[in-house]
């Protein structure tokens, strides 16, 4: 994969999606169609399921985190699969893509991940909801970033969407772009929330010209979060995006990939609306806790012969 | 064989083929197959082999029908029939079923023995064909079920022979063989030479759910065995298959009574317009020309596009084209497999060098070794080059800019077919308005090849009539109440007079014919004598010409709508009851009082002979309508001079068609007395159209002209010939019998059935994804 810079983003540019039309039946149908055209089996499966572990922002997001807690997710994190599973294969030095969390674990998902080369990814912003004033959002974002957060995961006003007032959505992601200075950002957009495809596309757009490294679909807190459906037409909003200006942005579904199966059908739709770029950490990440575990039994299967179960594989 | 982590680098998708040990087995069992008769397999013949396309292994041998198999397979069906037909609908309906059940849970089976017969994808048998066989079986069970109630008065036809094609070999058998059974006939299936295997695997689930001996008979074989089905002692032929050899069948079926339904051949166009969601047009694409190796007869493989968006629209469609995965056809990842047999794929190769030859470019579309060719589409494609009206039956679309909707109207139906369109548009207003126009039976608006048991399907023009599918599909597999004949009276001979002879007393009268709104002197001059004494113009094949003519250019009479020809039929009856003493004193109280009548008949009918929306899949509105056939050719009996021609005119209009008609030959009199009430009835000009002469003669113009969409013949002696003369547009022919005009079954849905043509127009919907609030999912 070329080397990838960081997406600069452009001026608001409107024409580019305000003629958007998406029919949401077809949609569906290409959602549904895409996992059952491919089918990946044997050792193919397996390295496709690691590759899905080496996307996934290990994620813990809750009111009673810890930092004993978030230091156990860092250390699955630098060690995600068994290591004689690992072996067995000639895999090694397997991490996740990131561990994700809130700004006050920051510094002890830090220290927990040392030297590991694990980035670690703060959300801000007021995350979930969004709605603190500005100064105050941007002020957790610098402060995260001061902790030492590699990646900042943004959530966008949404009333800025379902009111089309694109100027405001723009400006308010401009300036977290800014607060993020040498963090990458990924934008949220809270995809359950916006309800329409198109909703979801132009808010894309906008948030891929105010500068995302990624587009991310939910905070897992709304009533639906990752959908195929959603994730494809943010994936053709990338293509279109990087047809535009030649930048690559990244995509990271969050909130409904549970399995292996799940993992699989997810990067199915990345290698076949985006391409093989899609498939790197760089440009693609998973927002998942339990997904980690399914991945890991599947590859004891793999290894083993049998079917695994949780209590004999590392927990988080 | 790359490790696990060098595939990590490349990250392909790697074989993931399907396992097929269960269907060797089965073939090397049999290895031989006979036909399937009465109930049994009759020992293997001479044979043929059946190849697996992607690799040309031989697969099994096949027995070529010869005419006295075909002649034994209908025996049997004939000697079943009348106690399947006389069985409860309840205990047919147990058997289809049954048969849904059995096939069910033989779906890995029957898909992978269908990719290995015809190389279509694994994913497509498994996903597309075999669970809409078992939908098309269990929805028939239903029509089996419910019959007496639904279908009151109705009987089956008899004895079936179908003829299916190799591009959905099982589907199509359950699209012949489910309505027919479930109406109470029996079979004789004959399936395409290249693709006989999984027929034969039917026949072994007739035979384990008990299905009475001779219901379902298969005989394999070639285009010979065809012949001798559509020659044989069946009371009706359905055929699947090009337009070429279906003209054949009617031809061939012309001196005979059978019922004829014909699926044939299409060009069908693919319509993206400006406001079109160009990402969902694109997958519309990969349904359709790049669906089984765009070998379907409904496939969007004229592809018209608005020239505003026609720069993006192909760079999505290349891309997208450029992710399609050729390979094995059980590998679980193929797009795109198999072409049925090298000598289409020659075809098909053949077809895309002539369009290249003649001014198009090509882009993708190689043809690989075996049986493969790439998908592809030509470029720069023009109603003149020969692919625009060509069938490639291959996965190769041509595509063409348009500007505005009434040019993406005019080369959408610049064809001689019409059996498919996909219309995308984000507008329902421009959507329904262009699925209106457009002449196809079956209309997808944002989506392609879309299929159900309950939503009928086939074509208008030349790609055939009849339809398969639901309630319409069923009054195809079944006669409507026995009517009885009344011989005609046989006209004197016509003998032409100088125009214009006077004849009795008072003014002299000189009859016209009547050709859009006005009289008009027969192009020859001549006239003849009527057998009630007058003289009566004689009308020749250029008068024919200028009827159809001026029908044409009634188009607005179809506009008008229900309600607006109903007041127009009224009015008739009107002013036919005013001048009621007059034309009694001529033509009988009795018939002038009955034609009243049945004007006001169809007046009733004209706003209430409804479409349906059907129960298809959750979130598609389905509706089934229907349609005028445009201009229709009517020769009336030479008999009943005012009620016959009444009786036949008034449904053809009340249903929006403009009408040629011949009036009765011995006596047309009463026919131009009729005009003349049109003509103070607002009845539009050309609306119709009245050509006095020989009958057989006229009828045959008509029947030949292309412009005329439909012919009634009413008689028997020469049906044959007219049905002949109909091979050209291979238009409907409804031929039959004189009968009583005055009794109340010469009115009626039976006359209305035959005025109409089914549209079968999808429309998906749901403005949310799944999950957020829609019903649609």
């Amino acid at each position: 994969m070329p080397e990838l810079t960081s997406n600069p983003g452009t001026a608001l540019t409107p024409e580019w999606f305000d003629q958007i039309r998406i029919n949401t039946p077809a949609v569906e149908r290409r959602a549904a169609s895409l996992p059952a055209r491919r089918s990946i089996k044997k050792d193919y499966q397996a390295a496709w399921v690691l590759n899905a572990v080496r996307c996934i922002d290990l994620t813990t997001l809750a009111g009673d985190d810890t930092e004993d807690r978030v230091a156990r997710l860092c250390a699955k994190a630098r060690q995600p699969i068994a290591p004689e599973l690992l072996a067995a294969m000639g895999i090694e030095g397997l991490t996740t893509g990131a561990v994700c969390v809130y700004p006050t674990m920051v510094a002890a998902a830090k220290r927990a991940l040392g030297n590991s080369g694990v980035p670690v990814a703060s959300v801000a912003t007021g995350f979930p909801a969004g709605l603190m004033p500005l100064d105050l959002r941007l002020a957790e974002i610098r402060y995260a970033v001061d902790q030492g957060a590699d990646e900042i995961d943004i959530v966008i006003t949404r009333a800025h969407v379902l009111q089309a007032n694109w100027a405001a959505l723009y400006d308010e992601i401009r300036a977290m772009r800014e607060a993020c200075g040498p963090a990458k950002m990924k934008a949220i957009l809270a995809t359950g929330d916006l309800k329409s495809l198109e909703n979801v596309a132009r808010a894309s757009h906008v948030a891929m010209q105010a500068g995302a490294d990624w587009i991310k679909t939910s905070t897992g807190k709304e009533g639906v979060n990752a959908t195929l459906p959603v994730s494809l037409v943010m994936c053709r909003a990338i293509r279109d995006y990087r047809d535009r200006t030649g930048h690559r942005v990244g995509f990271k579904p969050a909130g409904g990939l549970k399995t292996a199966k799940d993992a699989i059908a997810w990067q199915v739709l990345m290698r076949e609306e985006l391409g093989r770029d899609w498939l790197d950490p760089r440009l693609f990440r998973i927002g998942a806790s339990s997904l980690l575990g399914d991945l890991e039994r599947q590859i004891s299967h793999h290894v083993t012969g049998r079917y695994g179960a949780a209590h004999r594989l590392t927990m988080a | 064989m790359p490790t696990v982590s060098e595939i990590m680098e490349t990250m392909d998708y790697g074989p993931s083929v399907e396992d097929a040990g269960a269907v060797r087995d089965w073939l090397t069992a049999h290895e031989k197959f006979g036909h399937f008769v009465d109930g049994g397999f009759t020992a293997p013949g001479r044979t043929f082999a059946s190849r697996d396309p992607s690799t040309g292994e031989l697969l099994a041998e096949v027995t070529q029908g010869s005419a006295d198999d075909v002649a034994a397979a209908v025996k049997a069906a004939r000697r079943a029939q009348p106690k399947w037909a006389g069985l409860p609908g309840h205990t047919r309906a147990q058997y289809l079923y049954a048969i849904a059940r059995s096939i069910q849970k033989r779906e890995r089976f029957l898909s992978v023995l269908e990719s290995l017969d015809n190389g279509k994808p694994i994913r497509e048998s498994r996903d597309a064909d075999i669970p809409l066989v078992v939908r098309h079986f269990y929805h028939h069970a239903g029509w089996a079920e419910i019959m007496a109630d639904e279908f009151t008065g109705h009987a089956p036809i008899g004895v079936a022979g179908q003829i299916i094609p190799w591009n959905f070999p099982l589907l199509m058998l359950a699209w012949k063989i489910a309505p027919a059974i479930a109406a109470g006939n029996t079979v004789v299936l004959k399936p395409a030479e290249y693709t006989s295997l999984s027929a034969l695997a039917f026949a072994e689930i007739c035979q384990e759910v008990g299905l009475p001996k001779g219901v379902v008979n298969i005989v394999t074989g070639d285009g010979e065995t065809g012949a001798a089905l559509v020659a044989s002692d069946v009371d009706k032929i359905a055929f699947t298959g090009s337009t070429e050899v279906g003209r054949a069948i009617r031809a061939a079926t012309a001196g005979t009574e059978k019922r004829l339904t014909l699926e044939l051949g299409g060009k069908s166009p693919f319509i993206v317009m400006e406001d079109a969601d160009l990402d969902a047009a694109v997958e519309g694409v990969v349904d359709s020309i790049w669906f089984n190796q765009g070998q379907v007869c409904c496939a969007g493989s004229r592809i018209l596009v608005a020239e505003a968006v026609a720069d993006r629209f192909e760079a999505l469609l290349q891309r997208r084209m450029n992710t399609l995965r050729l390979g094995p056809p059980l590998d679980k990842s193929t797009d795109i497999g198999a072409i049925v047999d090298p000598v289409h794929k020659d075809r098909i190769t053949g077809i895309i060098r002539q369009a290249v030859e003649a001014g198009a470019d090509l882009i993708g579309g190689q043809a690989a070794e075996t049986c493969y060719v790439a998908p592809g589409y030509l470029r720069e494609v023009s109603p003149a080059n020969p692919v625009w009206s060509k069938e490639i039956f291959g996965p190769i679309a041509t595509l063409t800019s348009f500007r505005t909707a009434d040019e993406a109207i005019n080369l959408a139906n610049n064809t001689r077919y019409g059996l498919a369109a996909q219309i995308w548009s984000e507008s329902a207003t421009v959507a329904t308005d262009l699925a209106a126009q457009v002449k196809a039976g079956v209309v997808w608006i944002n989506g392609a090849n879309m299929f159900d048991a309950a939503a009928p399907f086939g074509g208008m023009r030349e790609s055939g009539f009849g339809r398969e599918g639901g309630r319409v599909g069923m009054l195809d597999y079944l006669s409507g109440p026995k009517i009885r004949p009344v011989k005609e009276p046989t006209p004197a001979t016509l003998q032409a007079a100088p125009d214009g002879a006077a004849h009795g007393g008072g003014i002299d009268r000189t009859e016209k014919l009547y050709i859009g709104g006005a009289q008009k002197r027969p192009d020859g001059g001549a006239s003849y004598r009527a057998a009630s004494g007058d003289l009566v113009p004689l009308g020749n094949r250029k008068d024919i010409r200028n009827a159809v003519e001026a029908a044409k250019k009634a188009g607005k009479w179809a506009a008008m709508g229900g309600h607006g020809r109903a007041q127009v039929l009224y009015f008739i009856a009107e002013n036919l009851s005013q001048r009621r003493d007059d034309l009694a004193k001529k033509h009988g109280a009795k018939a002038v009082d009955a034609a009243i009548a049945r004007f006001f008949h169809y007046a009733a009918w004209a706003d209430k002979f409804d479409g349906l929306n059907v129960q298809t899949r959750p979130g598609h509105l389905v509706n089934v309508i229907p349609e005028p056939f445009g201009v229709i050719g009517i020769a009336c009996p030479n008999d009943a001079p005012l009620l016959g021609l009444v009786s036949l005119i008034a449904p053809a209009i009340a249903m929006g068609n403009a009408v040629v008609a011949i009036p009765a030959e011995g006596d047309p009199v009463a026919a131009f007395d009729l005009a003349q009430v049109f003509d103070t009835s607002d009845l539009p000009g050309g609306v119709v159209n009245i050509v006095s002469g020989p009958k057989l003669e006229l009828a045959q113009v008509l029947a030949g002209h292309d412009d005329v969409a439909a012919m009634w013949f009413c008689g028997t002696a020469g049906a044959e010939a007219v049905k002949l003369a109909s091979t050209g547009n291979l238009k409907p022919v409804w031929a039959f019998a004189n009968r009583d005009w005055t009794k109340p079954d010469a009115q009626g849905r039976g006359f209305l059935n035959h005025a109409v043509q089914w549209k079968t127009v999808w429309l998906p919907y749901g403005a949310l994804p799944a999950g957020t609030g829609s019903v649609a999912y």
